[in-house]
């Protein structure tokens, strides 16, 4: 029986890519080893190697095909004595790996790839309430949430001299999540540094400079790696500022994928927020859409004070509406209303964003709406923005992938109470990650992750239904 | 690069690889010993003010360090920026900052400059290109190599110089910042002040390689042994690395071979070594004893020399009179200054 070639992933957050490039014809023979084709995505390009051995049977995906979904069926190898006559028996398999393919591979995809949702909201990623800073009318581009950011340091570079980027593969290679992708070409070396693996002293050497006036981006290649320079992060760039009566500030963002990615387990997943934005001295900043992406990273740049800009891996590819604007930034410390609603208020910010938005479109369907609040900066914390949407529904449910014990959602609830008690019709409620550290395993992980089902569940629960 | 030699400081009268060190002229001397003096001078009165209660949490004195600061500052210019530790007084008063202002912050006071919201390890002036006064260990390497790596990137020629003590010189951070200085070819200097205790630990107790001018040598970075007693021999040091850094050939690591009188902070007993030790550098090497007795070999008169300690005294006496009457931060500086 003829060997179905699938359309591998890259990584474990990969959901399709591009088939740039066939190396071998069909009717060409193939070795075990030999590289068949090129597969490209916005982050990266792979060869595709031939695990087996035979004659190339039959192309099923011409090259130059964009988005073809990963495990989709690209080609066929016929092995020794079969024939092109024998490549239909390999079709019946290839309808059923489609058919199994169309199934949401994950949650977060499934949730950005959901369809409107029946009361008329708009589907999560292309966003309810329109942002105040955008003019009627304006033209809208779709972006990755990966190219917003990018354009976002390249805009800022332009515009001021003195920023820069440092970090681990921010140059040659481009970006180790491609987020700086094309940066070099433009900038230069001077302005573009790769570092070696070396966090702590490249976190000081980014903060010496930003305490000389120059204005850097550190980027980790994860925030998990970012523990080793979180004494420079903390000691040096945020308390200077006070210990020196003001007199000598740090302007510098530190970013770069926060929370967990899929399937790297627990010291490659942890989500940093309730960290980072424990610290006075420190803004910290957390968007969801490929639009905050963009103007809260400028706003971060241009901001005089040491700035956390927490992305999050499994977003990077997801696209959303970008205002084509010259200057778009978002003011850091404003929160968003996601979606309006008038039964129970849900808050959350960066990934945690996923299952709030899944789970307002669940619980719309059975008569509850939901208000979806996109807490965006988390210091400092909107929480006028949170307390006027309390009083109105009365309930509230934090969403959140970092644990629950001394969270960001501990301190939201802590704030509803202390400004909102008495419009209070119900204990405020936690949804976060499990109290243990990441398990790698599929089913694990997906247990210890919040869901959009635990947000409904939350949901109703405050709601008493 | 040098090769360094095993022979401790108390042996050395004299730079161990470039012969003795150039003389000083009689106006050089007298810069040296009037700096040297107010260091020394503003150090007993912050140990008498801390003694008082006037001076609270840790107090780091730089008794008998002070040729390493003052010889140093006489290699630099205008523009090239300092970065140090905790161990931060004559530093300060070294780069020209004004005894007020710093004893004020050790008192905790609203002229202070940090408006008394630091105290004795964190103070800064961005006039005099002092940039710390840091508390955390090691902090100031990585720092101090930012700032140079700013020079870099505007394209000047100033340099900066990144003290730390043999303690520091363990730190991790220290060899992530070697490793990026001599890759990125920064301009920086390496300052290791070796006096020999790491709060109160021996040097031999801490460190596999006691001879802290190689720390750098896995890196390719240059390093020389100076007897930091003597300021001549300081001076004469710091002018080659800093020349060796403005000609944009990197980093450079001086071993200031040195010794604190006092403890580590007020509160150490220093039991961890002998009253006579202490005393046979303070009357062997004293850094300003060797001056003083140069300068009166010149025929500089007892009374011109007693002249420039009684002006030394004033400035001391002034700013502790300053720092004693000078407010406390008004409560409402509580909330400034988190955020620009």
């Amino acid at each position: 029986m003829p060997i179905q070639v699938l359309m591998p992933a890259l990584s474990p957050t990969m959901e399709k890519g591009n088939l740039a490039k066939w190396l071998k014809k069909e009717g060409e023979a193939i070795k075990s080893g030999d590289v068949i084709a090129e597969i490209e995505t916005d982050k990266a390009t792979m060869e595709v190697e031939a695990t087996d051995e035979g004659t190339l049977g039959k192309i099923l995906i011409p090259e130059g095909t964009a988005d073809v979904a990963v495990n989709t069926p690209i080609a066929t190898i016929l092995a020794d004595g079969e024939t092109a006559a024998d490549l239909g028996k390999a079709a019946a398999p290839a309808a059923e790996m489609k058919a199994a393919q169309s199934a949401p591979p994950a949650e977060p995809a499934a949730a950005m790839q959901a369809s409107p949702a029946p009361t008329g909201v708009a589907a999560p990623q292309s966003v309810a309430e329109p942002d105040p800073e955008v003019p009627a009318g304006t033209e809208m581009v779709t972006q990755t949430i990966r190219e917003a950011l990018r354009d976002a340091m390249a805009e800022e570079m332009r515009r001021d001299g003195d920023v820069f980027i440092m970090g681990e593969e921010v140059a040659e290679y481009q970006g180790a999540y491609k987020v700086t992708q094309g940066l070099l070409q433009e900038f230069g070396a001077r302005r573009v540094m790769d570092t070696p693996i070396t966090e702590h002293g490249f976190a000081g050497i980014g903060v010496g400079a930003a305490m000389a006036g120059l204005k850097p981006i550190v980027e980790f290649m994860t925030f998990n790696f970012a523990m080793q320079a979180i004494d420079q992060i903390i000691n040096s760039a945020a308390k200077t500022l006070y210990m020196s009566g003001g007199q000598m500030g740090c302007s510098i963002v530190f970013r770069g994928p926060n929370g967990a990615a899929a399937r790297v387990a627990a010291q490659h997943s942890q989500d940093y927020s309730s960290w980072y934005s424990h610290i006075p001295g420190l803004k910290v900043v957390a968007p969801y859409s490929a639009a905050d992406a963009k103007g809260l990273l400028k706003a971060a740049i241009r901001d005089p004070n040491p700035v956390i800009f927490l992305e999050n891996e499994v977003l990077y590819g997801h696209s959303g509406e970008v205002p084509k604007l010259d200057d778009y930034i978002i003011p850091i410390g404003k929160a968003r209303i996601a979606r309006s609603g008038k039964d129970v208020t849900i808050i959350s910010w960066s990934n945690g964003m996923t299952y709030a938005l899944k789970a307002a479109d669940e619980l719309a369907k059975e008569g509850i709406e939901a208000e979806v609040i996109d807490l965006r900066t988390l210091r400092p914390m909107d929480t006028e923005t949170i307390i006027a949407s309390v009083k109105k529904t009365g309930r509230a449910v934090t969403v959140e992938e970092g644990w629950a014990q001394s969270g960001v959602g501990a301190e939201i609830a802590a704030r509803i109470m202390e400004h909102a008690f008495d419009y209070l019709d119900a204990p405020v409620t936690r949804v976060s990650g499990k109290d243990v550290p990441m398990p790698y395993a599929a089913n694990l992980e997906k247990l210890a992750l919040p869901s959009a089902a635990e947000v409904v569940q939350a949901a109703k629960s405050v709601c008493y239904r | 690069m040098a090769a360094p030699k095993k022979t401790a400081a108390k042996e050395q009268g004299q730079d161990r690889d470039n012969g003795p060190p150039p003389e000083f002229t009689r106006d050089q001397d007298l810069a040296a010993l009037r700096d040297m003096l107010l260091i020394r001078r503003f150090e007993e009165k912050a140990g008498q003010l801390y003694g008082m209660g006037a001076i609270g949490g840790f107090c780091h004195l730089y008794i008998g360090q002070e040729a390493v600061v003052v010889g140093m500052q006489m290699a630099l210019k205008p523009g090239d920026q300092v970065i140090t530790g905790y161990r931060d007084h004559g530093h300060m008063l070294a780069t020209g900052m004004d005894a007020k202002g710093v004893m004020a912050e050790l008192t905790g006071r609203r002229g202070g400059y940090s408006k008394g919201k630091g105290g004795s390890m964190h103070m800064f002036s961005m006039e005099k290109n002092f940039f710390g006064g840091h508390g955390i260990v090691g902090a100031q390497v990585s720092l101090g190599t930012g700032l140079a790596l700013a020079n870099r990137y505007r394209g000047n020629d100033s340099v900066s110089v990144a003290y730390f003590g043999d303690g520091a010189a363990n730190q991790g951070q220290v060899y992530e910042s070697f490793n990026m200085a001599e890759l990125w070819k920064l301009p920086v200097i390496y300052v290791i002040e070796n006096n020999r205790y790491a709060m109160g630990t021996a040097v031999s107790r801490a460190s596999a390689q006691t001879d802290f001018s190689k720390r750098g040598i896995s890196f390719n970075i240059p390093g020389e042994q100076v007897d930091g007693m003597d300021v001549r021999a300081v001076k004469a040091a710091g002018e080659k690395a800093v020349a060796w850094c403005r000609e944009g050939k990197g980093p450079y690591i001086l071993e200031m071979q040195t010794y604190r009188y006092r403890g580590h902070s007020m509160s150490d007993p220093a039991k961890y070594r002998t009253r006579e030790e202490v005393e046979k550098v303070r009357h062997d090497q004293d850094p300003i004893e060797q001056v003083r007795n140069r300068l009166l070999a010149a025929k500089v008169s007892e009374q011109d020399l007693k002249t420039i300690d009684a002006d030394v005294r004033k400035i001391v006496n002034e700013a502790a009179d300053f720092a004693q009457a000078d407010p406390e931060p008004d409560p409402a500086e509580l909330y400034t200054d988190v955020y620009r």
